[in-house]
């Protein structure tokens, strides 16, 4: 009896001691993110909606994109790139009657300039045509007036059009898009462009590229902060204080002789090796609030400096910005050096520990072809979370809520 | 309150305010303005006053023009500021551009001034529409920010934030440092060795002249590790007090074990005597029972950062890449055919592998080129060569040299079988029944983590005892008679005296005649010095 119970007691110890080693063993290097939905970002969205492709004819999109290819390279590649993963998607659905969502594939941002930049003067007509063509041809978007219905509009104030922010303001977002969801980079709160219940993306960063510039982790990281681009635009804003709303001046002028702030306007072979050594990495906002530096910065885990007065970020109810970067409020750029030096290193180091996470890694990116829980995954993901429709998405028949006819009579012309 | 300046149609509406507020923001007020400097709506009442301060204004600015009106008001403005701010604005920034113009969207673009700091420390408001003074306020009829009444984002020209000091604190910069240091240390830990061992360096030397040179050079890289590090140091001839004060100099841990023999003069017995050094040194790390890797640091010898990460992954004994430099020491280069030039080998020694990452064999150095030209004694100007394999190119883990330890393998041989003899222990081969179980490091020793070199001087040359000279140096050349371009600036005549001083200290010491005392500056005259 007496040994029996010794053998039981050993045994427990054993399984006691195994236990903890393994406790011990999983002490982790990464942390689970979690945003205000929840534990979201590995959701499979496969099976938690459909989706219905619009088949346009191939001048809103396949044309464009031949005449200029350069599309699939610039940061606004996300509208060409979801369409091609959305036709071989397994949410896709060739049944209209079952889909929850449908899609219009238009590329509004493919009409470049020489220089490579977007043109927007014509997407509101280009869009409307679109939405003129499935209205007539299809029931289904004069039976929600587009509520479950959504659109990819990366360019820089999302679906005003413009990128002349005053000029995006007074337009405001096209009427017709009104009630459908759009998928874009911009955000920023309590600005015209950007309208409740949008889902913000990153905007698109080559992932091979970055791929091919990643150094050794065990690299120590010795730049304190780092920030590359241009302070004053001189080519559209001479005087200054137009551009980033003064704030990226203020942090040249502030930290131009500091050595810890390895900041300049020279833009180096190794920028990606240099952002993986470096603690922090600034993104300040430009003409518009959104950046590919924050994709970069998380890629390669440079803690993110976002100066940009309210902003959205990508996925915000996904990843949970607040934990991975540091917001600093524009006017406080002067400080910046000594906020950043007092954020307590444990909270710096949990910020490196959520960005090691590969997870927000995958996030962030568009990799051709798609994988699981990359930026693809994550705006279905948010789609599926808007569902089900609410009752106010289907309207009674007879009910009209958009008008046809608002606009600057420019984008009223048919394209 | 000083009510005195304000224009007499407003008093009463003022003092009608200023009851209300209980004079509670405005303490020390004092000017026309105080109100409008004022944080924070007032009562209901004083709409009409602002209607009339607006009125006011637009007065003055039929009379000064816009924009100096605008100026007016600031300077008045920020002198009254002035006199309520803390001392909080200390840090609050200046602005570059004073004005700032907000462009609203309605069609008829009102521009406003926005005082942006030196008043928001009077006010202590938050970004916000109390920012704004009470001329825009009564301006703004509600026109849209960022299209979105709630919005305080701007769009339109805003001033450049500048502080008034815009250089690193050094406070701070101590401050980012720690930080990465933490961040680096976290990332080691992450992805770096993840339990790091001692490391045992065993270093034969003696007391000669390149000792300084040598040792102070290994010191510094030991310095460096970031691993905990115990330095042997095996001295042949006993301990000298030249060795000692420079370990005790380095702040290293270290062991410093006299070795009875003295360092011979030629080079096939001194690298007989070093392996004994070395083999003397294992045995101490096996009676103290020393745990860790046992890497051999020769003093001459230069290892880089990565030798010592490399190190940490040895199970048992492993082997690295060596640079070996052979260096002539002289002008005229060893006569090579062609032919032999194009078959030189590579000057390392090392492990080689097999396709599938095994050690087939060991690459050494080829003295085939230096035949008859080496050198023999200790200083003599030829290449000096290593003899087969040298010990650099190991390292062990010590617990393979104890008498007892968990897991050593039988291929080791026990060491007090090895050298007891007095045979020769060419190498740590010798420590092995069986060579082939050596681990290759380094990428297969493809990568070369250390250099081994060679430069003494003679014997019997002269080097200050613990490089500190005493007595003081004799003049060979007068500072003013120099082989190197002269200068134009005269010394002055203090230090001249001095250099007399001392010159004469000097003559009378060495017992030379005496200068008569009453000669004046010389100007570089080189009487009665020997040039």
């Amino acid at each position: 009896m007496g040994t029996g119970s010794a053998r039981a007691l050993a045994l427990a110890l054993a399984l006691l001691l195994a236990c903890s080693d393994i406790a011990v063993v999983t002490a982790q290097e990464t942390e689970r993110i979690e945003g205000s939905a929840g534990d979201v970002l590995e959701d499979n969205p496969v099976g938690r909606l459909k989706v219905y492709v619009y088949d346009l004819p191939s001048k809103y999109n396949k044309k464009l994109l031949k005449k200029d290819p350069r599309c699939l390279n610039h940061m606004f590649a996300a509208e060409i790139f979801m369409h091609r993963f959305l036709l071989s998607s397994a949410v896709r659905t060739f049944n209209p009657e079952e889909a929850d969502w449908f899609y219009t594939p238009v590329y509004t941002t493919c009409d470049l300039t020489p220089k490579g930049l977007p043109l927007p003067f014509k997407s509101p007509r280009m869009m409307r045509s679109a939405i003129q063509l499935i209205a007539t041809n299809w029931p289904y978007w004069n039976r929600s007036e587009g509520a479950d219905h959504f659109f990819v509009t990366p360019h820089d104030f999302g679906a005003c059009f413009h990128y002349q922010e005053e000029k995006a303001i007074g337009q405001g977002i096209l009427p017709l898009l009104q009630r459908a969801t759009l998928v874009q980079t911009f955000g920023q709160k309590n600005h015209v462009c950007l309208k409740d219940g949008s889902i913000t993306i990153p905007p698109y960063a080559p992932p091979q590229k970055m791929q091919t510039h990643l150094i050794p982790a065990d690299t120590p990281r010795s730049i304190f902060v780092y920030f590359r681009g241009l302070f004053y635009d001189t080519g559209n804003d001479p005087e200054g204080g137009y551009y980033a709303r003064g704030a990226r001046a203020s942090v040249w002028e502030n930290f131009k002789n500091n050595p810890l702030f390895d900041i300049s306007t020279d833009h180096p072979p190794t920028y990606y090796e240099d952002m993986q050594r470096s603690v922090f990495c600034l993104c300040p906002l430009g003409w518009a609030p959104w950046s590919p530096r924050l994709v970069e910065a998380v890629v390669f885990g440079c803690i993110p400096v976002i100066i940009a007065d309210d902003i959205v970020l990508p996925f915000a109810d996904a990843i949970p910005w607040e934990d991975i970067g540091v917001f600093v409020a524009e006017e406080d750029v002067p400080q910046l050096d000594s906020i950043l030096t007092s954020i307590p290193t444990d909270v710096i180091l949990r910020k490196q520990r959520l960005l090691a996470n590969p997870s927000m890694k995958q996030a962030m990116l568009f990799p051709q072809p798609a994988q699981p829980g990359d930026a693809f995954h994550q705006i279905l993901n948010g789609l599926a979370r808007k569902l089900p429709h609410g009752s106010n998405v289907f309207l009674k028949p007879g009910e009209k809520v958009l008008n046809w006819t608002t606009g600057p009579p420019g984008d009223l012309k048919p394209w | 309150m000083m009510k005195s300046l304000l224009p007499q149609s407003q008093l009463r509406r003022s003092a009608a305010a200023a009851a209300r507020s209980s004079g509670g923001g405005a303490a020390g007020a004092d000017g026309a303005m105080a109100d409008g400097g004022g944080a924070g709506p007032r009562a209901p009442a004083s709409s009409t006053f602002w209607f009339l301060l607006h009125a006011l204004f637009c007065l003055i600015s039929v009379f000064l023009g816009f924009r100096f009106s605008r100026l007016l008001f600031f300077l008045l403005f920020s002198t009254t500021a002035l006199y309520h701010s803390t001392t909080s604005s200390s840090s609050a920034a200046v602005l570059r551009a004073t004005t700032t113009t907000t462009t609203t969207t309605t069609t008829t673009t009102t521009t406003t001034n926005t005082f942006m700091l030196s008043f928001a420390a009077a006010n202590n408001p938050p970004s916000g529409p109390a920012n704004r003074t009470a001329l825009e306020a009564a301006d703004n009829k509600g026109a849209a920010a960022s299209g979105n009444p709630q919005s305080h984002v701007v769009v339109g020209r805003h001033g450049i934030r500048i502080r008034p000091w815009p250089h690193p604190d050094p406070v701070e910069v101590m401050r980012a440092h720690r930080i990465m240091e933490r961040v680096q240390e976290e990332q080691r830990r992450w992805y770096g060795v993840k339990e790091p061992r001692q490391v045992l360096v065993v270093t034969p030397t003696y007391s000669r002249a390149f000792q300084a040179l040598h040792l102070t050079g290994l010191l510094h890289s030991l310095r460096n590790v970031p691993y905990p590090l115990t330095w042997i140091v095996v001295e042949a001839g006993g301990t000298t007090n030249a060795t000692a004060s420079m370990l005790a100099r380095s702040g290293l841990t270290f062991v410093h074990i006299p070795f009875p023999d003295r360092m011979p003069h030629d080079w096939a017995d001194r690298h007989a005597t070093e392996n004994r050094m070395r083999l003397h040194a294992l045995r101490v790390i096996r009676e103290r029972k020393m745990d860790g890797v046992v890497v051999f640091a020769d003093d001459s010898n230069v290892h880089s950062m990565e030798l010592f990460d490399e190190v940490q992954k040895v199970q048992w004994m492993g082997a690295v890449s060596v640079g070996i430099l052979a260096h002539t020491g002289r002008a005229d280069q060893l006569r090579l055919s062609e032919e032999d030039k194009q078959n030189m080998p590579l000057p390392v020694q090392g492990p080689a592998c097999n396709s599938s990452g095994h050690l087939a064999g060991w690459h050494t150095f080829n003295s085939l080129p230096f035949s008859g030209k080496t050198a023999t004694v200790v200083g003599e100007a030829a290449p000096v060569l290593p003899r087969g394999l040298e010990w650099a190119g190991f390292v062990l883990n010590s617990r393979m040299l104890w008498k007892e330890a968990d897991g050593k393998p039988d291929w080791v041989k026990d060491l007090d079988a090895v050298g007891e003899n007095g045979e020769e222990i060419e190498n740590p081969l010798t420590l092995l029944n069986d060579p082939s179980s050596v681990e290759p490091l380094g990428n297969c020793g493809k990568k070369v983590l250390l250099w081994w070199l060679r430069v003494e001087a003679r014997a019997d040359s002269k080097f200050p005892q613990g490089w500190v000279i005493e007595p003081p140096l004799e003049v060979v050349v007068p500072a003013k008679r120099t082989p190197w371009p002269e200068t134009t600036t005269e010394l002055p005549s203090e230090l001249l005296d001095d250099k007399q001083e001392q010159e004469d200290r000097r003559l009378s010491r060495a017992n030379k005649s005496s200068r008569p005392r009453g000669t004046t500056k010389r100007k570089g005259d080189p009487q009665g010095q020997d040039n």
